[in-house]
């Protein structure tokens, strides 16, 4: 009869070296199942003498937990193999695209829309809208540009039968809101305006975004800080600005804002001023009490300017090959 | 307005050169456009007399001309023009030369002559956009002198943007006040010279309206030469301000009104019969204006009228019956000052606008009128001679506008700016705008001077020594704010929100115009629009939209016809409605689908979008505001969607939109030959969120049955699915169709509907039992309904 070892020797060599799950099964059996070899050790321990018994038991059963984890490893090491097998045959060629639907995207306007307002909201003024279809009030007299003003004759207003017109600049929600809130009030209204002029660089409707603050104390340089910090956050980068002063009917002092542009010298990109006290009267505001400023963004042109867009007309074309490069 | 520097320097030289004195302007509130450059390049040509003109030998229509440029010898050239003869002043351009038009002068043979330099024309030389032959120089031009320099070239041209309420900056005089009152530098005398009579003629005038007419300067001079010309010197200027010459006696009045900014109007004085008298028009009078255009009046328009009758618009045109022509020998000038309030709007009001009703309208200095009258004597007597009569000015002060003092309070100024001005700045600012400035506790009380016309109130005041002082030299200075935090709504899904939504199902934004071709938005409403502009700007854009289709449909089109095969758009924007009177207005979001549902892709198989594609698109915008459970989707008719694939959505009893297939001849209308699947929601009302409400969950296990039963096709999807939610409320937890199907084995007109109850109690374990009762409940209501049978 072969000895102990060398029986495990043999039984271990043949776990290692089965190729398949099936024949490290017979291993198993072989050696191990009821009338395996190891097993036959055990029963024949009867045969040694009492003294020796115990030992003897000892080392087969320690042979055979030996062999048992040897046909585990192996049993393991071959599982790993045929899952690796298994998944190599169910490999994919993962460059290929993924399926559904795409995405779309915002137009380039309302993108620049959504980041005004998110800048001008973190400095807690609330957004606004007011009708596009107004009233001489709303969009010219509530505004001190009363009738046969030259202002008015600049504006190239549409008009409706009966008087109505199309808003000729978002100014008219000032009026608005503050009829409905009262001062001290900090908005914005951004929105469509319209006016009656089409060529290279003018588009019938366009957008703007007006900006309203009333309180006491409010300055001339407040409007100068709120405005250097808006371009600021809004292009991502240090700007240059320059006021200079200029003329609206509903501001006094009056500026229009150009940004420093490159090579091209000073670009201009808004205007502004300090509410002017017939305004506020006109609305019921003690104007000694209360002072303000607000200010006129046109949209188009800040998106033009962020997004490299050299033609006013494309934002209105609508082609997709535009819009596609914006998200 | 176009000012040039030389004209500018020749009333106010402050040391800055042209780019500084541009950038001044600028910060002063009059935004230069653009600043060109006129007469460079001319370096090389002289003032040369003609010595000798004969014919060339060889050339009709060329002549020999010996010229003399002073110092050297006289040289010899060709000249084709037919203006050139013995004795006059020509610019004279010698080889090596090259011309502002970019011609480069050699020596050259012409048909056997030889030619050593050339006689310019203006154009030639870029002064001026015609000619008709070589420029002729005055008789007393320096012969051998730089031309530029006689010409006082180059110059620049400031092209300047001037701002409504500056009427007073509408002339050189008026910018050059700024610019004094900036630098520091001194103003010319402003006040002029006056000039003696020499003759006794006085014309009659009366002005019967003095508020319509306060002041009217007049002016006979006799006898000037007919024949004359304006000199080089004002040409030149008037052609650097944009305006041509066109007679001597108008050359004066414009140069005038440019230089001083008061219009004058100068008559034919042998035309005017008895005496002037400005008055308000009457109805039915019309008038031939200088332009020969005959115009009807209204009766608020200010007129000039002699005994003939109407003769002239006040502050915008002169009429043809009195107009100098060459023939002109007795002048009449008229400087009137019509003020702001009577002509506003006049001149639109006939289609007109004038250099005169520009500047009346925003207001003329009420003081300047005898001035521009002396002025414009001045210079008509230095080119055409003539006899002047006395000035004669008629005025009624009272009808002046009033100067009343306004209150400039020093604390007021640094509240309003953010900036301290120390009070002798402030002052000093005020003075040198020629404000009269008393110093009072509080500050000081303020005139403004008469051509000011833009100073009414305090602030009025405090721009101006904001301008002066410099807006750039104001701090900026972060704002303190008491911040309520505002009420947040969650009542409403966000515009934001659903644009994203449909971002990510491959819709992309568009932004159409709110106004649109009529027949476009009936073809959408079924209806001529309520809406429509009084001046559109083109027939594509003459009516407000009733729905934001017209113009996707449009955008769509477009795109199609550029290749694309697939379009996907949404608009957020608002549709208008109601009477022009009193509209209002909805906002919206519309969508739009044509072509394949997805990109092509080598995973999917293509196929075009339907109706379902669209549906859940829309179902997943209102599932946004939890509102999709409670939409109800009906069949309905719409103009622009084709029966049987439209329907509307309603929720709450309310419908808050549509959607469904374009109508072929709808589809043809907009020139798409495709099928084209569209959206429109009530934004507000679509989007109007119900805040969540939880609920236990259900320990309890879910049982389902699956039932199929044939209905007739009419029987609709939501009536089946409504009628078993109704058999047993507390079990029923949803209802799903999984299967409809028609074909083989179900009869013609009929469709098996396969539909799964999933059933769940939240107290107990449902039995079979329970199963099968509510199985059989449902299949009951379906039987009683709609005749439902239930299919094996």
């Amino acid at each position: 009869m072969q000895s102990l070892d060398e029986l495990l020797e043999a039984a271990a060599a043949k776990a290692a070296a089965a190729g398949d799950l099936a024949s490290l099964d017979a291993v198993r059996i072989r050696y191990l199942g009821k009338k395996g070899e190891l097993t036959a050790c055990l029963k024949s321990l009867g045969e040694l003498p009492v003294a020796e018994r115990p030992a003897a038991g000892q080392a087969i059963n320690r042979a055979k937990q030996a062999l048992q984890s040897s046909i585990n490893a192996r049993r393991e090491a071959l599982e790993a193999q045929q899952l690796d097998a298994r998944l190599a045959s169910d490999s994919i060629d993962v460059t290929l695209a993924g399926r559904g639907l795409g995405v779309g995207g915002r137009h380039p306007v309302s993108r620049t829309t959504a980041r005004i307002e998110e800048i001008f909201r973190g400095a807690g003024f609330g957004v606004r809208s007011g009708p596009e279809i107004e009233d001489e009030f709303h969009n010219f007299t509530a505004l001190n540009i009363p009738e046969n003003h030259p202002a008015r004759a600049m504006h190239d207003t549409f008009y409706f039968p009966g008087g109505m017109l199309l808003r000729t600049h978002t100014s008219p929600v000032q009026i608005r809101s503050i009829a409905a809130e009262g001062v001290p009030i900090r908005i914005i209204a951004p929105g469509r305006v319209y006016r009656c002029d089409s060529d290279q660089t003018h588009t019938p409707m366009f957008h703007q975004v007006e900006g309203l603050v009333i309180d006491e104390g409010v300055s001339f340089a407040h409007l100068k800080a709120v405005l250097h910090q808006f371009v600021e956050a809004f292009f991502e980068r240090n700007a240059e600005l320059r006021f200079r002063p200029s003329y609206f009917p509903f501001t006094e002092p009056s500026a229009e804002v150009d940004v420093r542009w490159g090579a091209d010298g000073w670009l201009e990109i808004l205007g502004c001023g300090m509410v002017h006290p017939n305004v506020l009267e006109s609305a019921g505001i003690d104007a000694e009490r209360y002072t303000g400023y607000a200010f006129g963004i046109g949209i188009e042109r800040l998106a033009m300017l962020r997004y490299g867009v050299s033609d006013l007309r494309t934002f209105f074309e609508n082609d997709l090959r535009f819009l596609e490069q914006f998200g | 307005m176009k000012v040039p520097e030389s004209w500018l320097r020749d009333w106010v030289d402050p040391a800055l050169d042209t780019e500084a004195l541009g950038h001044e302007l600028t910060m002063l509130g009059h935004e230069v456009d653009g600043i060109e450059r006129q007469g460079a390049g001319l370096d090389g040509v002289v003032i040369a007399e003609v010595l000798d003109v004969r014919a060339h030998p060889d050339a009709d229509r060329l002549s020999v001309c010996t010229v003399s440029a002073g110092s050297s010898d006289p040289v010899v050239v060709v000249c084709g023009a037919p203006n050139v003869k013995q004795g006059m002043k020509a610019a004279l351009a010698v080889p090596g030369v090259e011309l502002p038009n970019g011609v480069k002068l050699r020596r050259a043979k012409i048909r056997g002559v030889e030619s050593n330099g050339m006689l310019c024309s203006a154009v030639e030389l870029g002064l001026g956009e015609e000619s008709d032959g070589i420029l002729v120089l005055p008789a007393d031009a320096t012969t051998g002198m730089a031309l530029a320099r006689y010409l006082e070239l180059p110059d620049a041209v400031f092209d300047l943007n001037l701002t409504p309420n500056r009427g007073d900056c509408f002339s050189v005089l008026g910018i050059a006040r700024d610019v004094a009152a900036l630098t520091g530098a001194t103003l010319a005398n402003a006040r002029g010279t006056s000039v003696p009579p020499q003759i006794g003629d006085v014309h009659p005038v009366e002005l019967p309206v003095p508020e319509g007419c306060p002041v009217f300067a007049g002016r006979v001079v006799r006898g000037i030469d007919p024949a004359a010309r304006s000199p080089l010197w004002m040409v030149e200027r008037l052609r650097r301000a944009g305006h041509r010459p066109i007679h001597p006696v108008v050359d004066v009045t414009n140069y005038v009104m440019l230089e001083l900014g008061q219009p004058l109007h100068a008559y034919d004085y042998a035309r005017i019969k008895g005496t002037l008298r400005p008055r308000l028009a009457n109805a039915g009078e019309s008038l031939v204006l200088l332009d020969g255009k005959r115009i009807e009046l209204r009766a608020d328009t200010t007129v000039v009228t002699d005994a003939s009758g109407v003769i002239g618009l006040a502050g915008i045109m002169g009429g043809l019956s009195t107009a100098v022509s060459d023939a002109t020998t007795d002048v009449y000038f008229e400087a009137a000052w019509w003020p702001p309030a009577a002509m506003a709007g006049q001149a639109r009001g006939y289609g007109l606008h004038t250099d005169a009703s520009l500047r009346f309208e925003r207001g003329v200095d009420p003081t300047g009128q005898g001035r521009a009258v002396e002025r414009a004597t001045q210079l008509l007597l230095g080119i055409a001679g003539g006899r002047p009569g006395p000035l004669d000015v008629t005025s009624h002060t009272a009808h002046l506008p009033d100067r009343n003092p306004i209150l400039l309070r020093r604390d007021r100024i640094g509240q309003l700016l953010g900036v301290e001005i120390d009070a002798t700045t402030a002052h000093g600012i005020l003075e040198r705008l020629g404000f009269d400035a008393m110093l009072t506790d509080e500050g000081w009380l303020v005139r403004p001077p008469p051509h000011r016309f833009d100073i009414a109130i305090e602030a009025d005041l405090i721009e101006e020594v904001a301008r002066i002082y410099g807006y750039d030299r104001i701090p900026e200075r972060t704002g303190r704010a008491e911040l309520p935090l505002a009420a947040a709504t969650e009542t409403q899904v966000t515009t934001g929100a659903a644009a994203m939504l449909l971002v990510a199902r491959e819709y992309r934004e568009v932004i159409t115009y709110s106004f649109v071709g009529a027949e476009d938005d009936a073809a959408i409403s079924g209806a001529p629009s309520t809406l429509v502009l009084t001046n559109p700007i083109s027939s594509e854009m003459a009516v407000m939209r009733s729905s934001l289709w017209s113009g996707m449909l449009r955008a769509c089109a477009g795109n199609l016809s550029r290749q694309q095969d697939r379009v996907r758009l949404f608009e957020i924007g608002r549709s208008y409605h109601g009477a022009p009177d009193a509209p209002f207005e909805i906002l919206r979001i519309g969508g739009l689908l044509a072509g394949p549902a997805l990109p092509e892709q080598w995973g999917a198989r293509e196929q075009a979008v339907d109706f379902f594609d669209i549906k859940s698109d829309v179902s997943a915008l209102l599932a946004l505001g939890r509102a999709a459970q409670g939409a109800i989707y009906l069949p309905a008719e719409h103009p622009a969607l084709q029966p049987g694939q439209s329907a509307s959505i309603t929720i709450d009893g309310r419908e808050v939109g549509v959607l469904g297939k374009l109508h072929p001849r709808v589809a043809h209308y907009f020139d798409i030959r495709r099928p084209v699947f569209l959206f429109e929601l009530d934004h507000d009302a679509a989007l109007a969120a119900q805040l969540p409400a939880a609920e236990g969950i259900s320990r309890f296990p879910v049982i389902r049955r699956d039932i199929a039963v044939l209905v007739r096709e009419e029987v609709t999807a939501e009536a089946l699915v409504g009628a078993i939610r109704e058999t047993a409320r507390e079990q029923v937890r949803a209802v799903r169709i999984f299967d409809v199907y028609r074909g083989p084995g179900v009869e013609a007109g009929l469709k098996s509907v396969a539909i799964g109850l999933i059933l769940q109690e939240t107290s107990r374990t449902l039995t079979d039992d329970d199963a099968d009762a509510a199985q059989a409940a449902a299949v009951e209501k379906l039987r009683q309904e709609f005749a439902a049978v239930l299919r094996d």
